[in-house]
């Protein structure tokens, strides 16, 4: 298997599916600069650099979805999907249903999100729980290089708007990506590591860091399972509750504040649907309600780390 | 016969003029209807018929229009049915969009008409996205986008316009501008007296024309479209007009300057048309009668449809979801 970065998995995804379906274009702020083999692949009409007009940005990618085009737009980081937020969720989000399914809208929105760039709270914010909490869209955000070509891959050839959050922490790390169309439907998780103990959920760059927990309970005779989302929204439930009732313990970890977080709602559906077979409570880890400082140290103290992570499972366990 | 083509003959005035009394007679039925509390609150455009008419009128069939709140004027020139769109506002099965649109953002895609909206510039903001699908598959059509002077004053039109410069997008932008922004007046608003100064710093030719005039908003249309059409660039046409009715009905319109409301009631766009056909001796006032009979024989049929189109069917709570995802 081939060894790539998840920067070089998005642009591989990107060129197999503008190769195989003529309607798919690119465009946004510099990928036509920073993808420079899609241009020369694809030419100039495809792969387009935009102005710095985010909402522009997105509602053009509206506008062509609804008309027969499968444009996957670079808004470049989270923070300013703010601008774009009214063409995704008033107008992509919803103009199917409002329109009594006259329309439908394949349109792929990535940015960058998350800790790792030291550039402060403007750049480096976690929007994915906004975006969930809008009906119409779809929300996805890979771990791996493998699971970033499969889920854009995917992503571009859903027939709903799809937002791909990428963890910039993540952005450079190689991994295997296995060769041809690799695709990851939208919506299953991936169960990493087996164990009987407790159920650890995350996504994102905190998967990694709940298999180094897992690796350190390992030590201490304690079983983790780990599950990666991938997909949040839709959220693979299934695998969650099967876990959680296997184990009867669950920590959910996300780096986004977890005040109204993805991991609430997960605690709420396990409480719902899986309360009996709890055996201690549910237990979320997640940044502060605050906005992320730039200096290295306090940006990596606002991300649930492995050691907080092993500790909380730890305690469920032997509480 | 095809409108495409700039030389194509103008559609018959008394064609304009039915169109008119159809769309005044649709709304004058959603006024009524609203007072006695079986339509909800709805936007009017009662006094901007001219705009509506002489624009569509100046469309091919191959063109698409996006619209925004104020949408029945467009949709009925562009040949809706009264009944449909009438049982939309109702909130009816029959209705274009199965009742989920209601009045503000109702699409027929049957028509051509794609993507309504009614968050205020959001069609600016996708107009490109749907003249780049023209472009980009080899589609015929331009893409006429209506929108009024206040979402011109939203960020997205001026991206919009910008965009669609770069880019080459053939967009016919058509501001109405009837002078007022829900509650507020344009010279409030605008640091310009018109939009059409705007489309200068794009580099977009654009033209302002008397709005309650249907032959010269026709005339005006159709040589934007064509220069639309043969340039593949972008065009704005300012249609200079009035909101006669108020923002949302019901509205005692207290707060409109009554000399405004005089001014612009002495210039009805139907009244106006229908005095120069027939001093041009192209209509007579029998025949204007005739018109208005079937006209009013059109939105009493309409208006018996939508009563009796059903109600959706109460879904479960899962089924309320239904249709949100392809
Ligand atoms: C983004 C947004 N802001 C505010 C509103 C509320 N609103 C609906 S229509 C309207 C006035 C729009 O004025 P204009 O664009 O001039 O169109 P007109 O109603 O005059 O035809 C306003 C403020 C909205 N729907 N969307």
């Amino acid at each position: 298997m081939p060894t790539l970065t998840l920067y070089d998995a998005v642009g591989a995804a990107l060129a197999e599916e503008m190769r195989r379906d003529d309607r798919v274009l690119a465009f946004g702020e510099g990928i036509a600069t920073k993808r420079r083999e899609l241009v020369e692949e694809f030419g100039p009409r495809r792969v387009r650099n935009t102005p710095l007009a985010e909402g522009i940005i997105a509602g053009t990618a509206v506008g062509a979805a609804g008309t027969g085009l499968r444009p996957v737009i670079d808004l470049l980081f989270a923070p300013f999907l703010c601008y774009a937020m009214d063409e995704l969720v008033n107008s992509a989000g919803k103009l199917r249903y409002m329109s009594g399914g006259q329309f439908q809208f394949p349109l792929v929105t990535l940015v960058m999100t998350g800790s790792g760039w030291g550039v402060g709270a403007q750049h480096n914010h976690n929007l994915e729980a906004w975006f969930v909490h809008s009906p119409g869209l779809k929300v996805v955000m890979p771990a791996t290089p493998a699971d970033a070509k499969g889920l854009l891959k995917a992503a571009i050839r859903d027939d709903n708007p799809v937002l791909c959050f990428l963890d910039i922490g993540l952005l450079y790390q190689p991994g295997e990506v296995p060769e041809g169309d690799h695709l990851v439907p939208l919506g299953q998780a991936a169960t990493l590591r087996d164990g009987r103990d407790v159920t650890l959920v995350s996504y994102g760059k905190t998967v990694g860091h709940c298999l180094q927990a897992a690796d350190a309970l390992a030590a201490q005779g304690i079983a983790a399972e780990v599950i990666d989302l991938r997909s949040l929204k839709p959220l693979d439930n299934a695998a969650i509750l099967a876990s959680v009732s296997r184990t009867g313990r669950l920590v959910v970890v996300h780096e986004a504040n977890r005040l109204c977080g993805v991991g609430a709602e997960i605690a709420a559906m396990v409480a719902e649907h899986a309360f009996e077979r709890l055996k201690a409570p549910i237990v979320r880890l997640g940044g502060p309600d605050a906005p992320v400082a730039a200096s290295f140290p306090l940006e990596q103290a606002t991300v649930p780390q492995p050691e907080a992570i092993a500790a909380a499972a730890a305690t469920l366990c032997r509480g | 016969m095809s409108l495409n083509s700039p030389h194509a003959p103008a559609p018959d005035p008394r064609q304009l003029f039915e169109q008119m009394l159809l769309i005044r007679a649709y709304e004058d039925a959603i006024v009524t209807g609203s007072a006695a509390g079986s339509i909800p609150g709805t936007c009017t455009s009662v006094g901007q018929e001219a705009a509506a008419v002489g624009v569509v009128n100046a469309l091919g069939a191959d063109d698409l229009i996006l619209t925004n709140h104020r949408s029945a004027g467009h949709l009925l020139a562009r040949g809706a049915d009264p009944g449909r769109l009438l049982a939309e506002v109702m909130g009816r099965r029959d209705g274009y969009c199965q009742g989920r649109s209601g009045s503000l953002h109702i699409s027929a895609r049957e028509l051509g008409v794609v993507l309504t909206s009614t968050i205020v510039g959001a069609e600016l903001s996708m107009a490109t996205g749907v003249a780049l699908s023209q472009t980009m598959l080899g589609r015929p059509g331009i893409v006429a986008c209506f929108f009024g002077d206040g979402a011109a004053c939203e960020g997205s039109f001026h991206e919009s316009l910008n965009l669609a410069a770069l880019w080459h997008l053939p967009v016919l932008y058509v501001c109405e501008n009837n002078q007022w922004q829900a509650y507020v007046h344009r010279r409030e608003a605008m640091s310009r007296e018109r939009v059409s100064d705007w489309a200068a710093a794009y580099g977009i030719p654009a033209v302002t024309v008397d709005g309650n005039d249907v032959d010269a908003v026709l005339e005006a249309a159709r040589h934007a479209a064509a220069q639309v059409r043969q340039s593949g660039q972008p065009y704005l046409l300012e249609t200079w007009t009035y909101r006669t009715r108020g923002h949302l009905e019901p509205d005692d319109q207290a707060y409109v300057d009554a000399a405004e409301r005089e001014y612009w009631r002495a210039r009805d766009p139907i009244a106006t048309c229908r005095e120069r056909l027939i001093a041009a001796g192209r209509l007579t006032a029998a025949e204007a009668a005739t018109i208005e009979d079937k006209v009013a024989s059109r939105i009493d049929t309409a208006r018996r449809f939508a009563e009796a189109s059903p109600f959706p069917p109460i879904p479960t709570a899962a089924e309320l979801a239904r249709g949100v995802y392809a």
